[in-house]
């Protein structure tokens, strides 16, 4: 694997960056993981759907369209294992499309994307989810009226106590639901929520209901990790806590994919930054890359923000809508209305 | 004062006999629907009454015993309950609400047409059906017991006790389905589907195991009321009996395995309670006759019913076994 060969050269040719994403990592025998994403996609060029070493999704060709709109089409997309992948873009870029997309949550209407090699085409939300791709939602979806210990308890995979049969003879699940309810306390203290266990999810703060999705997405032991705007609406203390949580995650060997934007954030931890506007991607690399690209800075800010106009260009302009004013005057005007003529494009425009 | 005895011993008898083990049924089927799944069944009574005709039809038209009747009714709630889940569990879900309280009317309609007839017996229904069940009584179905200030015939005792036996094992089953992890899915579920499909839980199967769990429970609950009243008419399966069951579930707290079972009880024993209580009242004179005649006692329990429910529902939202921290919170 190339990932294994180049991993302690980065650590000598940057070693600004890489302290700045071993420092919360305990062990080096931890942190392994994270170097390997981050140095794999070292090398690579910042072109838009660049071949990554190791891809465990693979996107082609998807398009989805809402009647006249076509809010996600992305012609090839990979994303690379082991690595936080941030997702950014102005609002309505797609980015919650391509998710719900990903995860079974939306069908598209043209394209094909894997996961692990294996197809994801026309399989539902649980089904994707059974796979080891586990999604949380930019509005929290804690389930209000269950205790905390009970949402974490549900994102544990494969329980006999599922089967309605089964459910009836405790001594067919009462073990493993002991297991799995160690499982989630190891969990809760992780993420500080232990001593709500049996509080109301619905009691939570608002970070705390993040804090809890996230756990109880850790509960089903998922390979990818997607997360909607997990920082949104969360303090900023808070905020530290969630993205050391979300490095976490790279150190135990997950993919994570986010979206974001802060973007303070996404060059915090994102080892691999994709941009999209208008429902294409405009742009993938490093963080670092993304400040410099033009693409990018024209998505957010307009293409002509920061340039001021010329003499020339602005006398050309004023020429040109001059010549429209007369030319609406001269011809178009039917005689007799001229008030109303005069009247009808001002206010079109 | 003895009149006061009176109104609570007619109350208590309306509120341990067939007609309330056949709303506590129908509530507590609808408490796995609304309360535990989120489920919106508008036509519970729909359940009940093929439990009814599954019954009467199997034993009058087709000569088979009273119990192969009942198992025939399931199985038809069975199908129906599959039926109405196949097109509405995957969407929303006022889709279900809409589709069950259509499907309620069109059963009644349908087995109340002339068409029918020799099937259902049309508008006046069928009947005698129910000596085998009378006749499996270990005491004599004819004779007259006294207690309490209640009266009732052994037939009733009879259906009474075994009525009371299905309510006691439908609840034991909802308690012990619902402190297992399925329960536990079908309640995540009614709080958000989409976070139970992220989570890899096969939401539209669990919602069709509930809508047919609960539309078994409705169906028990008709079985018992034709075995109480000795015949079935369609008429008597409108779709009103779905709400005062509902009333009865958040009387008695929704999501509760003994809140549907108490609120029955306890709703059939206010509305007797009130009605003999009412009439009491007026022909003592208390009431003064120019103010509420006898005859409208009938519609004026209700009225005061209805104005007892507001209150509790303005002071204990919850029911009474409910917990009111779980109901103030909002449920998305």
């Amino acid at each position: 694997m190339p990932a294994d060969e180049s991993a302690h050269g980065a650590h000598a040719a940057r070693p600004e960056q890489v302290a700045a994403v071993a420092a919360p990592a305990a062990g080096s025998g931890k942190a392994a993981p994270a170097r390997l994403a981050q140095a794999a996609l070292r090398d690579l060029p910042w072109e838009i759907g660049v071949p990554k070493p190791d891809p465990i999704v693979v996107v082609d060709g998807v398009t989805r369209t809402f009647g006249g709109l076509t809010a996600v089409s992305v012609d090839h997309l990979e994303v690379q294992r082991g690595g936080i992948t941030g997702l950014i873009g102005p609002n309505g870029a797609g980015k919650t499309t391509l998710f719900n997309l990903l995860t079974g949550f939306d069908q598209p209407n043209t394209g094909t994307w894997s996961f692990d090699g294996r197809p994801l085409g026309k399989l539902a939300p649980h089904q994707v989810a059974r796979l080891g791709v586990v999604r949380t939602f930019q509005l929290t979806k804690a389930l209000s009226r269950l205790t905390v210990l009970e949402n974490m308890l549900l994102g544990a995979q494969g329980q006999k106590g599922e089967n309605f049969f089964r459910a009836l003879l405790p001594g067919a699940w009462k073990g493993q639901e002991k297991a799995n309810t160690e499982k989630a306390m190891d969990l809760l203290r992780r993420f500080k929520l232990d001593t709500k266990r049996e509080e109301f999810a619905g009691t939570l703060s608002g970070g705390q209901r993040k804090l809890l999705e996230m756990a109880r997405a850790l509960m089903s032991d998922p390979k990818v990790v997607m997360l909607d705007e997990p920082m949104a609406g969360v303090n900023p203390a808070l905020t530290q806590s969630l993205l050391g949580h979300v490095k976490d995650l790279r150190e135990e060997g997950m993919t994570v994919i986010f979206v974001e934007h802060d973007m303070d954030v996404v060059r915090d931890i994102s080892d691999w930054v994709v941009v999209m506007a208008a429902g294409k991607v405009i742009a993938e690399g490093p963080p670092e890359s993304i400040s410099q690209n033009q693409a990018v800075v024209d998505a957010y800010l307009g293409a002509h923000h920061d340039a001021p106009l010329t003499v020339e260009e602005e006398d050309r302009v004023l020429a040109e809508v001059e010549a429209e004013i007369n030319r609406e005057q001269r011809g178009d005007a039917p005689p007799g209305s001229d008030v109303i003529s005069s009247d009808g494009p001002g206010g079109r425009r | 004062m003895s009149d006061f005895l009176q109104a609570i011993a007619s109350g208590a008898q309306a509120g341990l006999g067939y007609q309330a083990i056949f709303f506590v049924l129908l509530a507590v089927g609808l408490n796995v629907h609304f309360g535990y799944s989120g489920l919106l069944n508008f036509g519970q009574i729909a359940f009940a009454l093929l439990g009814a005709f599954g019954l009467a039809i199997s034993v009058v038209r087709w000569g088979l015993p009273f119990w192969v009747g009942i198992l025939i009714g399931i199985a038809a709630s069975v199908v129906l309950a599959i039926l109405l889940g196949i097109p509405t569990l995957r969407l929303r879900a006022d889709y279900l609400a809409i589709v069950t309280i259509a499907a309620a009317e069109i059963l009644r309609l349908v087995f109340r047409s002339v068409g029918a007839t020799s099937v259902t017996g049309g508008t006046r229904g069928l009947s005698g059906f129910n000596a085998d069940f009378v006749a499996l009584a270990p005491w004599p179905g004819g004779r007259q017991y006294e207690f309490w200030g209640m009266r009732w015939s052994g037939a009733q005792l009879w259906l009474a006790l075994i009525g009371w036996i299905v309510v006691l094992l439908c609840s034991l089953l909802i308690w012990s389905l619902m402190r297992s992890p399925w329960g536990r899915v079908v309640k995540a579920i009614r709080e958000d589907e989409d976070a139970a499909r992220a989570l890899g839980k096969n939401v539209y199967a669990y919602k069709m195991q509930a809508l047919v769990l609960g539309g078994v429970m409705g169906t028990l609950g008709g079985s018992v009321y034709a075995l109480g009243l000795g015949s079935v008419n369609p008429d008597q399966y409108q779709n009103a009996n779905t709400f005062l069951a509902y009333t009865a579930l958040i009387l008695g707290g929704a999501a509760r395995v003994w809140g549907p079972v108490v609120g029955g009880i306890i709703l059939l024993f206010l509305v007797q309670f009130a009605d003999t209580g009412l009439k009491a009242l007026i022909t003592n004179g208390i009431i003064p006759e120019d103010l509420l005649s006898q005859t409208d006692v009938a519609q004026i329990r209700f009225v005061l019913i209805g104005v007892g429910l507001m209150l509790l529902l303005v002071f204990r939202p919850q029911g009474i076994f409910g917990d009111r921290r779980e109901v103030m919170l909002d449920a998305r």
